[in-house]
């Protein structure tokens, strides 16, 4: 075998992966077809560790040589020294004892690794400084990276069986071994530097070979041997270091020079530089460290003082209608723990801030005797709403935390009081006028279902869920009983369905009930005008009967003189319903009845749409020309205070059906009374409206609700002592304050009384040992 | 007549029941009380008692009833208790005679049936006037110790209720009792606590929940600061009304 020859081929470029490949090829596949030959080589020869030494030394120069010319086309060595030097190895190690040189051959491999790295790699480094620094380390990694691949081709035999059988450490980790100690350990220190410089360059906007940087950090990775905490040590928390320094002075001079949208815009490109960075050049694991720093100097450390900014933060942006802008700050804390609250804080203040805007303008109209805009409000607070939900669903992407802002927002002014009215009174009277409206096909279908819909929304922000019902009930009262002809009973039904749906089916019982009655009324209306062989009195008689417990409580009347036709009314009505039942009691409500009255007046007659009241008052006037107020009382057996509205109505209002002496706007007993034969009107029927029982029925609605309450709080503290049987105090209050809430907000004292009450009427006692734990009676 | 001032529960049941032909026959059944005193004991002589020291101080026992009681109704009522109280030397409105009542589990206010009366001095080994008056200092010692106080305080209270089913007791009276039954042990929460009850509108009568509330108050939270007071627990609300009012007070 020649060693001496150390020539070397230059190839092609072109025939170099050819070359390659079959090299590889050579190295897998030609040990067995060698080993016939090497056998017979053996018998014939062998080689001494020194004359083998000198073959290997002779190759590994060789190459060096080449790395070291670094010709632009691809070098390799001569296949025929490869297949030489790898035979030589592979005789050495096959050699039986004492010629077995595997150990030695293997410190050897550790040698010439050792001394490329310390005598060639480091010192070339070491020279250069700067980027150079970093340019000779990435192509002094890239020649070591090739003369260790060569060597393990060499040594590919040596690998495969004795390193294996010997459980040495693999070729290839001794030679990284060598070069992070002689090499990566001597400059790490200053190639850090130099990258993190390189970066901070980037960072102000110049432009840097990424490509080198990915080169470099790549020696620091692998010179982890398998994990990242090289790179982790020696460059991440350098560059973590420095991130978060250099954006705490961004941070810190750009909320002194931008705008919130700007600073916002800027935040958002740094964070998005700093994930191309790591995708260009850094280890992925460090992106997520990167991006948390950035996130929390640039928006967290700032976060109220950048939503605050008077003339651009968030509550700017909102007035404004910054819709771009309040999706990137979204888009910004979204992935921040605990990054969203305040802006959802912001929001709540400002929606809190316009609604009570709006209840102020109200107020202050109320405290100015105007109470138009009390009526707008409950329109308006609805515009709010509508406005301020696109938000939460837009920019905000239906995030919990809107909602419940919005929720709280609208809960502090949806309950407040305006010009005496509470907000649940509010919502019902504009139910009221919205119905009644709807009648006259104001308003579309759609537009329509929209609105209540609406309404529905901002009851949940209603406390007194009770008190709306109680007004709603009254209102709805009317309008079946005064204005049915006006009441479109798909939007009625359509209120009450969704009322239900959201307040359940207790809630709106009896509303439904009412509404049942109607029609039930009509049908047996039908009836009892059929059982009638005549009119009875002369009059067209229509009555509707109620169920008690559905409609709110009226004052029954049958005390009340009626004029002899009405009785016979009454009485044919009374024996029809005793024929149809007699499990059920009627009680008249007169104070709820509407008669038409042909007016025989002077100039021509006129039809007169009157209350019960008014019309039996008019109807004495046929028998006697004067009466006094006190006569009439004591006629009608009505009370004062009923027939001073009624003869103001009839006397001192719009229309003066009747003569008063002395002619004055106030009714005193002793004021006499004259039909008012005079009397006239362009119109052939006019509709002679009496004033409200005036303040009455907000009060009466309170002490019902008061009263219904009591029975609500009771019913719920005894259904939870009589499952838990054994409680303290307060959580017998918190429970029950939480169970009730759905439907009011319960006062604690109210609570307390009751508990109290129950205590007396011997439902609960107080534990023996200690009195602020309760028991239960049973 | 100074009976409208009279300020002890006893007399004031008295004076509630308006027995004026009671108070009419003052002189004759008090003449009466004597005969019949020693008619009774002449006939206790030829009992069988369970052993003659016993049988004796028993019927010494019943000897003292019979100078009090009356004579048609064999009960100590108001007057008895009256004169009771001139021999013993102790003023009607003293604690120790609701003690006494106490001691004998004495049901009914403004009177001592024999029972009772039996059961009371029996306990305290008293059989003459002299040895009760001698046992009164000692009883008070008995009832002041902390064991017993609370069944005394509610006692008191029990003792009060002088109709049928009723449950609570009016503002005039539950100061009146709130002054001998704590007066002298936690005297400035009783003259705030009075104080409050009679400006204040809420409450006409006062039930046996607030009534020991009021004792649970006085022992546990000191006074004035009332540091410890929460009125987020379970205190009657008439001792929250109550804080809140002295500290409006304070402030």
């Amino acid at each position: 075998m020649d060693h001496g020859d150390g020539s070397v081929v230059l190839l092609e470029r072109h025939s170099v992966q050819a070359a390659r490949e079959g090299l590889i090829t050579d190295a897998k596949d030609s040990p067995p077809s060698l080993l016939l030959s090497s056998q017979k080589m053996y018998r014939e020869t062998i080689i001494d560790f020194e004359q083998g030494c000198k073959c290997l030394e002779a190759g590994v120069s060789e190459l060096k040589r080449i790395l070291e010319e670094e010709t632009t086309s691809e070098t390799l060595i001569d296949p025929k020294q490869y297949l030489e030097l790898y035979t030589t190895i592979y005789n050495m190690c096959i050699q039986k004892h004492p010629h077995d040189y595997s150990q030695r051959l293997y410190n050897k491999y550790r040698d010439i690794v050792e001394h490329y790295a310390k005598k060639t790699v480091l010192p070339s480094i070491q020279q250069k400084h700067d980027e150079y620094l970093l340019r000779e380390l990435s192509r002094r990694w890239g020649h070591y990276k090739v003369f260790v691949k060569w060597l393990s081709h060499f040594f590919n035999y040596l690998e495969r069986f004795f390193i294996s059988q010997r459980n040495q450490p693999p070729l290839l980790e001794v030679a990284m071994k060598s070069f992070r100690d002689r090499v990566y350990l001597e400059v790490q220190v200053s190639a850090k530097d130099v990258v993190i410089a390189l970066i901070h360059k980037e960072r102000e906007g110049e432009q840097i070979d990424r490509e080198l940087l990915k080169n470099v950090l790549d020696v620091f990775v692998q010179s982890g041997m398998g994990t990242i905490e090289r790179y982790k040590e020696d460059l991440e928390m350098f560059l973590l270091e420095e991130t978060e320094s250099y954006y705490a002075r961004k941070a810190s001079s750009w909320i002194q020079e931008c705008s919130c949208p700007e600073y916002m815009i800027k935040s958002e490109e740094s964070l998005k530089k700093e994930k191309e960075r790591v995708t260009h050049y850094l280890h992925s694991s460090t992106e997520s460290k990167l991006v948390e720093i950035v996130q929390d100097i640039l928006l967290v450390s700032v976060e109220k003082h950048l939503l605050e900014k008077e003339h651009s933060g968030c509550s700017a942006l909102l007035r404004d209608d910054k819709i771009d802008d309040l999706s990137r700050m979204y888009m910004l804390y979204h992935p921040i723990p605990k990054g969203l609250e305040p802006v959802a804080d912001a929001f709540r203040v400002h929606v809190t801030r316009e609604g009570n805007a709006l209840i102020k303008q109200a107020q202050d109209a109320a405290a100015n005797g105007s109470f138009v805009e009390a009526q707008l409000l409950v329109g308006k607070i609805i515009d709010l709403h509508e406005k301020y939900m696109v938000y939460v669903m837009g920019c905000f992407k239906n995030h919990a935390f809107f909602h419940k802002a919005l929720k709280e927002a609208f809960e502090v002014f949806c309950n407040k009081k305006v010009g005496g009215s509470y907000g649940p009174e509010l919502l019902a009277n504009f139910c009221d006028s919205l119905f009644k409206k709807s009648g006259n096909d104001k308003l579309s279908d759609e537009a329509m279902e929209a609105t209540i819909d609406n309404v529905i929304k901002l009851l949940d922000y209603i406390s007194d869920k009770d008190i709306f019902a109680e007004f709603y009930r009254k209102k709805l009262a009317r309008r079946l009983l005064f204005d049915h002809h006006k009441v479109n009973k798909e939007h009625e039904t359509s209120m009450i369905t969704k009322l239900k749906r959201q307040q359940g089916g207790q809630y709106t019982s009896k509303m439904e009930g009412m509404v049942t009655d109607m029609q039930l009324a009509k049908e047996f209306q039908k009836g009892f005008k059929g059982s009638l062989t005549k009119k009875p009195g002369g009059i067209d008689l229509a009555v509707t009967v109620l169920t008690t417990i559905h409609w709110p409580s009226y004052k029954k009347s049958t005390d009340l003189n009626l004029p002899r036709e009405m009785v016979q009314c009454v009485e044919a009505f009374n024996s029809y319903y005793q024929s149809i039942t007699t499990a059920r009691k009627l009680s008249w409500i007169y104070s709820l009845g509407t008669c038409h009255v042909i007016g025989s007046f002077d100039p021509k007659p006129i039809e007169l749409v009157l209350s019960t009241y008014q019309a039996v008052v008019l109807c004495l006037f046929n028998d006697t020309e004067r009466l006094t107020c006190q006569e009439i009382i004591e006629q009608l057996n009505l009370s004062h205070e009923d027939l001073v509205r009624v003869l103001i109505s009839l006397s001192c209002a719009k229309y003066r059906i009747l003569n008063k002496e002395p002619a004055s706007k106030s009714i005193a007993t002793t004021d006499v009374f004259e039909f008012n034969s005079k009397f006239t009107d362009t119109m052939r029927r006019i509709k002679v409206s009496i004033p409200p029982p005036s303040m009455e029925e907000r009060e009466k609605v309170v002490e019902d609700v008061d009263r219904d309450r009591r029975y609500a709080i009771d019913a719920c503290i005894v259904r939870i002592m009589k499952s838990r049987k054994v409680l303290p105090h307060q959580q017998l209050v918190a429970q029950c304050a939480e169970q009730l809430s759905r439907m009011f907000k319960p006062d604690i004292k109210m609570i307390k009384k009751r508990i109290e009450d129950l205590m007396a009427r011997d439902y609960l006692e107080r534990d023996a040992e200690d009195h602020h734990i309760f028991k239960y009676v049973a | 007549s100074s009976v409208a001032q009279i300020s002890f529960p006893h007399l004031e049941a008295f004076v509630r029941g308006g027995t004026l032909s009671s108070s009419m026959r003052r002189s004759s059944a008090a003449s009466k009380k004597k005969s019949d005193s020693i008619t009774s004991s002449t006939t206790d002589l030829f009992r069988s008692g369970p052993s003659k020291a016993t049988s004796k101080e028993m019927d010494r026992i019943d000897h003292l009833f019979n100078q009090y009681a009356n004579t048609s109704s064999n009960l100590i009522d108001p007057e008895g208790i009256e004169e009771l109280c001139s021999n013993l030397e102790v003023p009607h409105t003293d604690i120790r005679i609701l003690m006494l009542a106490w001691k004998m589990k004495a049901e009914k206010q403004g009177y001592f049936t024999q029972e009772e009366w039996r059961r009371g001095l029996k306990a305290l080994r008293a059989d003459t006037l002299s040895k009760l008056k001698k046992a009164l200092p000692e009883l008070e010692k008995e009832v002041r110790r902390q064991s017993n106080f609370a069944d005394f305080y509610a006692y008191a209270f029990r003792y009060c209720l002088t109709e049928e089913k009723q449950k609570s007791i009016d503002i005039e009276t539950i100061c009146q009792l709130l002054d001998i039954v704590m007066g002298s042990t936690f005297r400035a929460q009783v003259d705030y606590f009075v104080e409050y009850l009679k400006i204040q509108n809420d409450y006409k009568v006062i039930n046996m929940d607030q009534w020991m509330g009021f004792y649970r108050f006085c022992n546990e939270i000191s006074f004035p600061e009332m540091t410890e007071y929460n009125p987020e627990l379970a205190w009657p609300l008439v001792l929250d009304s109550f804080v809140e009012w002295i500290s409006e007070k304070q402030a």
